[in-house]
Order: C-alpha cells, then sequence, then structure tokens
C-alpha cells in the first residue's frame, strides 16, 4: 500500500511542479506530512535543510530520502521514478515531434497561472517554519537568525549551503549547556 | 561505447557540482553539452530549456532524459538520469541515516532548531521571487488575484493543491496566453 502511495504522492508533485525542483518543496511537504503523514514538520524541515546543503537536484534527493525512509530501497525508486519519468517522457515526445510547443502562448499562460499559487504555498510555510521556530527559541533569536539568514543568503549573495553547513557546525560543537540561541 | 560514458561524465559533474538544485545546475549542464561535448548548438540548448522550463518537474532530469535520449537511446536516458540523481541522493540517505541514528541526541535536537530560521527564510525568499516573477509576465493584480483566491481555496477550504494547480492551469491556458 505504502509503494502505491508513494507512487502516487510523487506523481503529483512531479506533475504539478512547475518552475522546477525546488517549486515542488510545498508540493511535497502537503502530501508527506499533511496528507498521508510520513513524517513531522520537524524531521520534514531536516530533510530539506540536508537537500538544500547537499549539491544536486532537490527534488529527486528528497523524493529518494523519503521514499527509502517510508519503504526501503524499492520505495526510494517507486518515489524517484514516479517524479521524474512522467515529466522526462512527456519531454521527448514534444520535443521530438513538435519542436516549438514552447512557443505556444496557452502553455506559457498555463505556467504563469500556476507561478503566483506555488508562491502562496511557498509563503504558507514560511508562516509554518516562522512559527515552530518561535515556539522553540523564542521571538528574539528566531527574528535574530531570520535576519542574518536573510543578510547572509538574499543580500551577501552567500550560498544558502555555507550558512547550513555553519549552523550544523556551530550546533554539533557546541557544549551541551543550557538551551541557547546560536551565534552566527 | 564512449557516448554512455560521455553522457555519464557530462551529467555526473552537473550532479555533484550543482548546488541550489536542478535550476542551479543549468549553466553547468549547458557547459558540457554545448561548449565541452558539442551535443547541441547554443540555440538548440536554449529551445530544450525553454521546453523543459514550459514542463512541469524537476529541470534537471528533463534535460538530462532528453539529452541522453538523443544522443543514445533510451540506455543513454537512463544512464544521463542516473548520474544526475544517484551520487547526490546517496550521500542525502547516507547523512541522513546518521542523523536519525542520533536524532534523540541533543546535539541533534538543536540543529533541528537552529536551523529552522534559515529554512524559513529561504522558502520566504523563494515565495517572493515567484511573486515577482509573476508580477512581471502576467501584471501585479493577475498576481494577487490568483494568489489570493489560491490561498483561500488551500488554507482555508482546505482543497488539496492537486485540483488548485490544475484549475490555474485551464485558467492560464485560456486567458493568460
Amino acid at each position: 500500500m505504502n509503494q502505491w502511495h508513494l507512487c502516487l504522492a510523487f506523481f503529483r508533485v512531479g506533475i504539478l511542479g512547475y518552475g522546477g525542483g525546488p517549486s515542488s518543496i510545498p508540493l511535497v511537504q502537503k502530501e508527506v506530512v499533511s496528507k498521508y503523514k510520513w513524517m513531522d514538520n520537524e524531521e520534514f524541515g531536516n530533510i530539506l535543510a540536508l537537500a538544500n546543503a547537499l549539491p544536486g537536484p532537490i527534488a529527486t534527493k528528497m523524493a529518494g530520502y523519503i521514499g527509502y525512509r517510508v519503504a526501503g530501497v524499492l520505495g526510494m525508486l517507486t518515489a524517484v521514478l514516479a517524479t521524474i519519468v512522467p515529466t522526462i517522457f512527456l519531454m521527448v515526445i514534444l520535443l521530438t515531434f513538435l519542436t516549438s510547443a514552447s512557443d505556444a502562448r496557452w502553455v506559457n499562460g498555463m505556467t504563469e497561472a500556476v507561478v503566483p499559487v506555488v508562491g502562496v504555498m511557498l509563503a504558507v510555510l514560511t508562516y509554518d517554519f516562522l512559527k515552530k521556530a518561535k515556539a522553540d527559541l523564542g521571538w528574539f533569536w528566531m527574528i535574530v537568525l531570520a535576519i542574518v539568514s536573510l543578510v547572509v543568503t538574499a543580500f551577501l549573495g552567500i550560498h544558502p549551503a555555507i550558512m547550513i553547513v555553519g549552523l550544523f557546525i556551530v550546533a554539533i560543537f557546541k557544549p551541551d549547556s543550557k538551551k541557547q540561541g546560536g551565534s552566527s | 561505447m564512449i557516448t554512455y560514458w560521455q553522457l555519464f561524465i557530462a551529467f555526473f559533474i552537473p550532479g555533484v557540482l550543482g548546488y541550489g538544485g536542478g535550476p542551479a545546475s543549468i549553466p553547468l549542464v549547458e557547459q558540457e553539452v554545448v561548449d565541452r561535448f558539442e551535443w547541441m548548438t547554443i540555440n538548440e540548448f536554449s529551445e530544450m530549456l525553454a521546453m523543459a522550463n514550459a514542463l512541469p518537474g524537476p529541470i534537471a532530469t528533463k534535460m538530462a532524459g532528453f539529452i541522453g535520449f538523443q544522443q543514445a537511446g533510451v540506455i543513454g536516458s537512463l544512464i544521463a538520469v542516473f548520474a544526475t540523481v544517484v551520487p547526490s541522493l546517496l550521500l542525502m540517505i547516507l547523512l541522513l541515516r546518521l542523523l536519525m541514528k542520533y536524532k534523540d541526541s541533543p546535539k541533534v535536537k538543536r540543529l533541528t532548531m537552529f536551523i529552522r530560521p534559515t529554512i524559513a527564510t529561504l522558502l520566504g525568499v523563494m515565495a517572493f521571487q515567484f511573486f515577482q516573477t509573476a508580477s512581471a509576465d502576467s501584471g501585479f493584480l493577475t498576481m494577487s488575484s490568483i494568489g489570493l483566491i489560491s490561498f483561500i481555496l488551500m488554507e482555508r477550504l482546505r482543497i488539496h493543491p492537486a485540483f488548485v494547480i490544475l484549475a490555474a492551469l485551464v485558467f492560464g491556458a485560456l486567458f493568460l496566453g
């Protein structure tokens, strides 16, 4: 049953994720956390952090790991294939038979209309993560860490992987004292 | 045989060097496919990229699947996709297994906590970029109407995003083309 659910969940993720792998992040969260409840938002957040810190496509890393975590190696294969095969198939067929379908105005119209929907899903997910961060760290450290992350990644243009690896190191090597926020 | 090996190399490199997901690997793929192995001209590459952008799903695997198929049929396609997906996925599974083994240790708990605001920021910045793109492509009013309606459908009426996205696709094909 899990195999079938994995297949369905990641088929939807692959076929609905307009704008490349990263836009499928909120879709994966919806399927994996809200619908099938294979994991909580906390675990999903860790997976997302690591997927961001490692090289390579985000969508297949998430699909592959979640498939593996839910149903072993077979689950991994199911989830990855369900994510990528339908769209590769479409791509090969469309590009082999009609070279200029991407010029079709209605195709572009479809993509345009989906972008704000994904934007809303991302914004909702952002809110969920901030709320959870506030519950754990308190207002002060949540805001400090969020602002530092924003400045480092968006304004200084430093790759988020570096920020995430930095936080990993601080968390692992900081001596176990009372819970206190991290310096950056 | 040599093509298979070249396909593996051409997609293995973007797969392990492309930080930031599939879209970040586009220039790396271009370098291998256009500059190094000369399988495509820059024009053919941008035509393919336009199609890859118009279709749903991860960009990197769509490019790998198509270029592999074009160069060496179904097996070529399999090799290129394998080279894109598997190395980084293995790394991911190994590291997460390690993390899960120690998931009750205070260090890993702290890690989860520290990282959350950063993830929120990354998602927030992505949301902003999506709204910006939509606003540039179809105007602020259209963007915010679609955004508001989809927010109400998904968050208030609890409709699965699949249906909301399908509705948006139909709307876009009919009215935004």
